[in-house]
């Protein structure tokens, strides 16, 4: 420790939450740590994490990728943590904190941070062993390991963390139960009748419900661990019970407030402790922040109020000049075992003379009702259930207080004709745009001002949409107003002759089944096309149909490199790449490469992908050179086409000692089956032997890693311009699953994603992201899987190696020929030597070469 | 105008360019069977790439101008003027018809056409 540090007023952070690291990063960005030396106490085993996506741990994520630091950002800014360390006790007067360790720790400030933990009813057997409760990642470890051995799963507790742990419990498989005291499910957010049709939605998924049920003792069970006893209305032991193997816990969270109460700060009758607006407690030295703190008798059980807190304490402390706390919108927003549910302000109606209306459709299964002023002039609250489609509409005439139309009804009857949707426009520049991380739209339109000119580019300027995701729809209908305002077109259409989006025009060539470029544009369109529409239907009609595409309507929508089947070079020679799936050749064939090379005096590299690549071939030499590699038994590469390049791979368990499965079988065998397509951008895939991951899966479209059980699948990474590490999408497959999921994922891009947008970008921008993909390919939400396989089927059939159709045909190789009335060939490609191989002369080097001759 | 044959009809391909040489020169020759002239003719030079290219480049209209776009770093050519739509730089421009299945130029350079 440096001089200076020690003679720093110290400040102590208890609990190393969610908020409570949200609390040190905004220390951090008002340089927080450079007055204080700023330690925080933790008592997880674990640094903060996303606990908000805490599920997605049993869907593969790990630790890691839920950690929001593993440290670094503390060292590098000189915060002290310790982790698996509780503070057990607090003198305000001393301005200590005692560790469990007996250490005491001073402090000029405290912060308490300590959040919350799940309460258990005082059931007798509430501890019996195969209980738990829903918070912590041992928590999750500790019912993964449980639901191994187990088959029956009950969750007590029908809230939104109750019904969110069954899904878990589900996604286990396990018979699961929900067991709720209330009368119906989620009893803070939805009134009765949305309750209901929620509780018969989940019950169509195989998850029984019982509400109005409390569970009198839990004991032996018969036929599983244990069985749980209900009462009857009396609270009387009845014969009723349940048996089950698992029972988690999710009735509730009470405020980790014993340090606060022990040492004698103001604390709630019910619990939490008591905050004024600048987060401070009743003692001008200690603030206390997140799920701990009560506000004017409320406490927060969402991230969003407690990061709006951390900033309030943060702009006390150092007077940043930031916003007091003043309360926030609990309006929550989710999908509940795949059930839309939204809840919106007064859901309950309970404000004096509201008035409501609502709408049932127990067919389509929704219900949607709305809380309005006595006036009916304002929005008070809504409930939504099974459909969450007017829930950002109504969200911001609830927050901004916007004037209801005429008929306020109409904001939830079903849309019949055009629906009175709220144009971003009416917002007011204080409409909160993202709850979770409190961006407004005034936010966003200063960001947009400042250059960020797209909904990624919006993100990384304020952070928006990278909580729950929730607002991503929003966010973008804002960002694309304000473009709009800017004078910067935000038109979808692909070009100036098609006032279509890519999407569009690949249903309308599907679906009207055509087959050319000038039939479209002639049903479609107007004018005579250009170099976005033209490549763009080629790319399309060989998506889809899978046609030649050097044959004669399709050759002019080919871009250069596809015409001639070829990468064009900076002086107009070509480079040839022929395939090698999975980088794996024998000494033959490396020896006709070198043949070739050696022959037509190329320049030769290995490329990024695991393959070779011949530079500096002129026009008319490609057809002999392909002729020499077809007849050693080579395929086009198709480097030139957006289509599928390579599938990176390493050896795998033939001969690596560590490989747990035929990571090359399985590179070649899916280089063999998606060779050839073509695609809105291009696709590259790996497969690695094992986790070491030799072949870098993870930063490719599709990446596959083997582990013992089968196959990991990891989709939409990249390198390139802006690296993306691929995602999770599902664990453990065997092989035919392994390219089922592809084949659906790979269709499911090239049917939706927009125009040279590769896959990190496409999952990005759909809507529900990683989780609706999923939905759509494991699922099948959209009743689509069968087509897109079927798709992709047609297509490994009508496989063609273009470079072998085209030597076939003379009329097409004429097109090589450098010039249709000469037999020289073009004079300005000169190349000279260097480090023994060609490369093509520069301007001045062609000079002097010119003179000299 | 003194026209002069070039190449047949039947080396042209629609919508797509190919190259030849005329008086020494590399000419890009365009095809465009649904337009009233039907043929072009510009320099096969690409000014921004120094390379002889433009014949491989991509065929259409931007607003009312007729185009070939560039292989290489994409800017676009007025086929009519061989004006740069992007960059102040233009290429050579023939004068060019179909006759009786053959191509013809006009002998001399004319960058107005
Ligand atoms: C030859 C090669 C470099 C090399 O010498 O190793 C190469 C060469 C070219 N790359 Fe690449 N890329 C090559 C591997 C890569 C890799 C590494 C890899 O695949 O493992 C990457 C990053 C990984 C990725 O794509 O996610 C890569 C990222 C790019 C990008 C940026 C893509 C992006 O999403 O940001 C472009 C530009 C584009 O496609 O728009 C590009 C475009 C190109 C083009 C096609 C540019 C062009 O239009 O002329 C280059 C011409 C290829 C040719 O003439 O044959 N190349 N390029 C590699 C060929 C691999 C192969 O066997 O097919
Ligand atoms: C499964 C699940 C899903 C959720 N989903 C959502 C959602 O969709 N949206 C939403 O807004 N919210 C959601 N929440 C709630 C959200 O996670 C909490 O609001 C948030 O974590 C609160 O942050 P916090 O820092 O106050 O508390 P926490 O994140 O609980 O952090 C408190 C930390 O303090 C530690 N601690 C406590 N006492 C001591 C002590 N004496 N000494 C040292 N350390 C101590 C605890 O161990 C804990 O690590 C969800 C919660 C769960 C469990
Ligand atoms: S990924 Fe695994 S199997 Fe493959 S080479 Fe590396 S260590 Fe060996
Ligand atoms: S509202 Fe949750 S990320 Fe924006």
């Amino acid at each position: 420790m440096t001089q200076t540090q020690q003679h720093k007023p110290q400040l102590v952070v208890v609990g190393n939450g969610m908020v409570g690291h949200h609390f040190i990063e905004e220390c951090l960005t008002h340089s927080g740590h450079e007055h204080y030396q700023i330690t925080v106490i933790g008592a997880e085993a674990n640094l903060a994490y996303d606990r908000v996506h805490l599920s997605d741990y049993f869907n593969g994520k790990s630790a890691a990728e839920l950690a929001f630091t593993n440290g670094t950002l503390y060292n590098r800014n000189g915060i002290q943590y310790r982790t698996s360390t509780k503070v057990v006790s607090l003198n305000p007067d001393a301005h200590t904190v005692t560790l469990d360790s007996g250490e005491n720790l001073r402090y000029d400030k405290l912060v308490l941070a300590t959040g919350s933990y799940p309460f258990v009813p005082p059931i007798t057997g509430h501890d019996r062993k195969n209980t738990f409760v829903y918070r912590t990642l041992e928590d999750l470890d500790a019912i993964k390991a449980c639901a191994e051995t187990a088959k029956t799963g009950t969750v007590v507790g029908g809230g939104l963390l109750g019904l969110e742990a069954a899904n878990a419990l589900k996604n286990l498989g396990l018979e699961t139960s929900v067991v709720e005291f209330a009368p119906r499910l989620m009893p803070v957010q939805l009134d009765e009748a949305g309750g209901a049709q929620l509780k018969s939605m989940i019950e169509s998924l195989g998850v029984r419900v019982y509400t109005a049920t409390a569970t009198q003792k839990i004991i032996d069970g018969d036929n599983a661990v244990h069985r749980m006893v209900f009462a009857n209305q009396e609270g009387k032991e009845q014969d009723s019970y349940l048996e089950t193997d698992l029972i988690l816990f999710s009735a509730g969270i009470r405020p980790y407030d014993q340090l606060a109460r022990e040492s004698g700060l103001e604390v709630g009758d019910r619990g939490g402790i008591t905050i004024n607006n600048h987060c401070l407690t009743s003692h001008p030295d200690i603030y206390a922040i997140g799920e701990c703190a009560l506000w004017q008798g409320r406490i927060y059980g969402l991230v969003a109020p407690g990061y709006s807190m951390a900033k309030a304490a943060v702009a006390h402390l150092f007077s940043t000049g930031g916003n007091a706390f003043t309360g926030a919108d609990m309006s929550t927003k989710l999908k509940l075992l795949g059930c839309d549910v939204g809840s919106i302000g007064d859901a309950h109606a309970t404000t004096a003379g509201a008035k409501t209306f609502f709408y049932q459709d127990d067919i389509a299964g929704c219900y949607r009702k709305i809380v309005v002023s006595a006036d009916a002039k304002k929005l008070l609250g809504a409930v939504l259930v099974g459909d969450n489609s007017q829930y950002d509409t109504l969200l911001q005439y609830y927050l901004n207080g916007i004037d209801l139309p005429e008929q306020p009804e109409s904001l939830i009857l079903p849309t019949t004709s055009e629906s009175p949707a709220l144009g971003v426009d009416a917002l007011p520049a204080s409409a909160s745009i993202c709850s979770c991380l409190n961006v407004t739209k005034g936010d966003i339109s200063t960001a947009v001002a400042n250059g960020a000119l797209s909904v990624a580019d919006v993100k990384s300027a304020t952070k928006a949409s990278t909580g729950c995701g929730g607002c991503a729809a929003l966010l973008k209908k804002v960002v694309d107003n304000e473009l709009l305002a800017l004078g910067v077109e935000v038109s979808t259409d692909v070009c100036e002759h098609f006032a279509y989006t890519r999407q569009a025009l690949y249903d309308l060539i599907k679906i009207g089944e055509i087959k050319t470029f000038d039939e479209l544009i002639s049903k479609h369109g107007r004018g005579y096309g250009c170099m976005v529409c033209r490549p763009l239907v080629g790319s399309m009609l060989a998506s889809i149909w899978n046609e030649y595409v050097l044959a004669e309507p399709h050759v002019s929508l080919q871009d250069t490199n596809d015409r001639y089947l070829a990468n064009m070079q900076k002086d107009g020679t070509y480079s040839v790449v022929p395939r090698i799936p999975g980088g794996e050749i024998t000494p033959e064939k490396l020896i006709v490469i070198g043949e070739v090379a050696k022959k037509y005096h190329l320049y030769t590299k290995i490329t990024g992908g695991q393959r070779i690549d011949l530079f500096g071939a002129r026009q008319e030499q490609l057809p002999a050179i392909w002729q020499t590699l077809i007849e050693a038994g080579f395929e086009t590469g198709q480097a030139y086409g957006k289509s599928v390049r390579t599938v990176k791979s390493c050896v795998g368990s033939t001969w690596c000692r560590f490989g747990v499965n035929d990571s090359m079988k399985m590179a070649i065998d899916i280089e063999n089956r998606y060779k050839g397509l073509r695609a809105p951008h291009k696709l590259k895939f790996a497969v690695s032997g094992c986790t070491r991951e030799c072949a870098e899966a993870q930063s490719k479209d599709i990446g596959v890693i083997a582990t013992e059980g089968g196959w990991n699948l990891y989709v939409c990474g990249n390198g390139g311009m802006k690296p993306r590490h691929a995602d999770l999408f599902a664990t453990d497959l065997d092989d035919k699953t392994l390219i089922q999921y592809i084949d659906r994922i790979l269709m499911f891009y090239v049917k939706t994603a927009d125009r040279l947008q590769r896959t990190s970008v496409w999952m990005d921008n759909l809507e529900g992201g990683l989780a609706y993909l999923k939905a759509v390919v494991i699922h099948d939400k959209l009743g689509l899987a069968q087509e897109l396989e079927a798709q992709m089927a047609h297509l490994v059939d009508t496989f063609q190696c273009e470079w072998k159709t085209t030597l076939q045909d003379p009329q097409k190789l004429k097109a090589f020929k450098p010039f249709v009335n000469d037999d020289r060939s073009d004079n300005n490609i000169i190349f000279v030597e260097e480090r023994d191989q060609i490369r093509p002369a520069t301007e001045q080097e062609k000079h002097t070469l010119l003179v000299n001759s | 105008m003194q026209w002069q044959t070039v190449c047949k009809q039947e080396d042209l391909i629609p919508d797509v360019g190919v190259a030849a040489i005329f008086e020494e020169q590399q000419v890009a020759i365009f095809y465009l069977p649904k337009t009233e002239q039907k043929v072009f003719a510009l320099g096969n030079w690409d000014p921004c790439s120094k390379a002889n290219v433009l014949s491989r480049g991509l065929l259409g209209n931007l607003g009312n101008k007729l185009v070939v776009a560039s292989p290489l770093y994409k800017q676009h050519f007025d086929l009519q003027t061989g004006q740069c739509l992007e960059e102040n730089v233009s290429v050579p421009c023939w004068a060019a018809r179909l006759v009786d299945g053959k191509v013809e130029l006009a002998s001399h350079e004319n960058r107005e056409c």
